[in-house]
């Protein structure tokens, strides 16, 4: 019963015309349930920088964290009604793409030199 | 309704970011990474945020992923599996983890009180975002098409190979 409920209400969803008029027909979820699902997102991506070796699966951990950050970001930004919490989600993307393109082009060049992306190999600078 | 969709979302996002730490290649953890990112854009859309939830399949997915897969594809790293610290490693960096979960929910929980709740918010549509963004912050647009020029300089002289200087 509950479960045809569930897919009646999904149809009658796909049956509105356009995008607008499904997304403004959901209501908004507490904020508290944001907070806490991108606290765990980001302490998965501090676990990934932690416990990972691979300077790749590295990075992709930080990207991890930078998402979780943006969507707080929207989130604080739709519930206090101010768009300066979505622009500046644009510009964390902006220099996590530059961040990502240097970063990468660090690790090309020290894979040429080494053979390896293993970061523990990467402690020449320790005096 | 918005209930099992957030908590569909919220789910897929978080198996999907596990299985990024657990899978042994760096093939399967970008893959999986990729599934978090859609889950993300699908809470964009959740909370009307349309714009900036293309900007960020288009970023993210389009962009950010094809660097790293290519990447990885044309260093052939796909073969070098498992690299991850020792047991005793792993278990403090969980642990510390778990600790900062718990110190971070406990002091953004208040943060959520004064926010008043509406459920359509129009602040997240391209049109009322592009008059912000072109009015309000229109330098630091500028200096963010900077930042991408001086990466893209760095990028091209970092992986530049020493013969043909």
């Amino acid at each position: 019963m509950r479960r045809a409920q569930i897919f009646l209400s999904f149809l009658i969803l796909t049956k509105k015309k356009n995008m607008n008029e499904v997304v403004n027909s959901l209501k908004l979820m507490p904020i508290n349930y944001y907070i806490a699902f991108c606290s765990i997102l980001f302490v998965i991506g501090v676990i990934g920088v932690l416990i990972k070796r691979n300077a790749i699966v590295i990075f992709m951990s930080i990207e991890l964290m930078l998402n979780s950050i943006n969507l707080l970001l929207a989130a604080f930004s739709v519930y206090h009604n101010n768009p300066a919490g979505q622009i500046l989600v644009i510009f964390i993307m902006v220099v996590a793409a530059a961040e990502v393109a240097a970063g990468l082009a660090i690790l090309v060049a020290t894979f040429r030199n080494t053979h390896s992306i293993d970061v523990n190999l990467l402690n020449q600078l320790k005096g | 309704m918005e209930k099992y969709i957030f908590f569909g979302l919220s789910g897929l996002a978080i198996f999907a970011a596990i299985m990024v730490l657990v899978s042994r290649k760096p093939i399967h953890s970008l893959l999986y990474l990729i599934l978090c990112f859609f889950a993300i854009a699908g809470h964009y859309l959740m909370l009307n945020a349309q714009f900036l939830a293309v900007v960020h399949i288009i970023v993210y997915a389009g962009a950010i992923m094809v660097l790293f897969l290519f990447t990885l594809m044309l260093l052939n790293l796909n073969i070098n599996a498992e690299l991850t610290k020792s047991r005793i490693a792993q278990i403090v960096a969980v642990t510390s983890g778990g600790l900062l979960l718990l110190t971070l929910v406990a002091v953004l929980r208040g943060f959520g009180t004064e926010a008043q709740l509406q459920s359509t918010s129009q602040i997240g549509i391209a049109r009322n975002i592009g008059q912000v963004l072109f009015s309000q912050y229109m330098f630091p647009f500028e200096a963010a098409s900077l930042l991408f020029l001086t990466a893209m300089v760095g990028a091209v002289m970092m992986v530049k190979s020493e013969k043909e200087k």
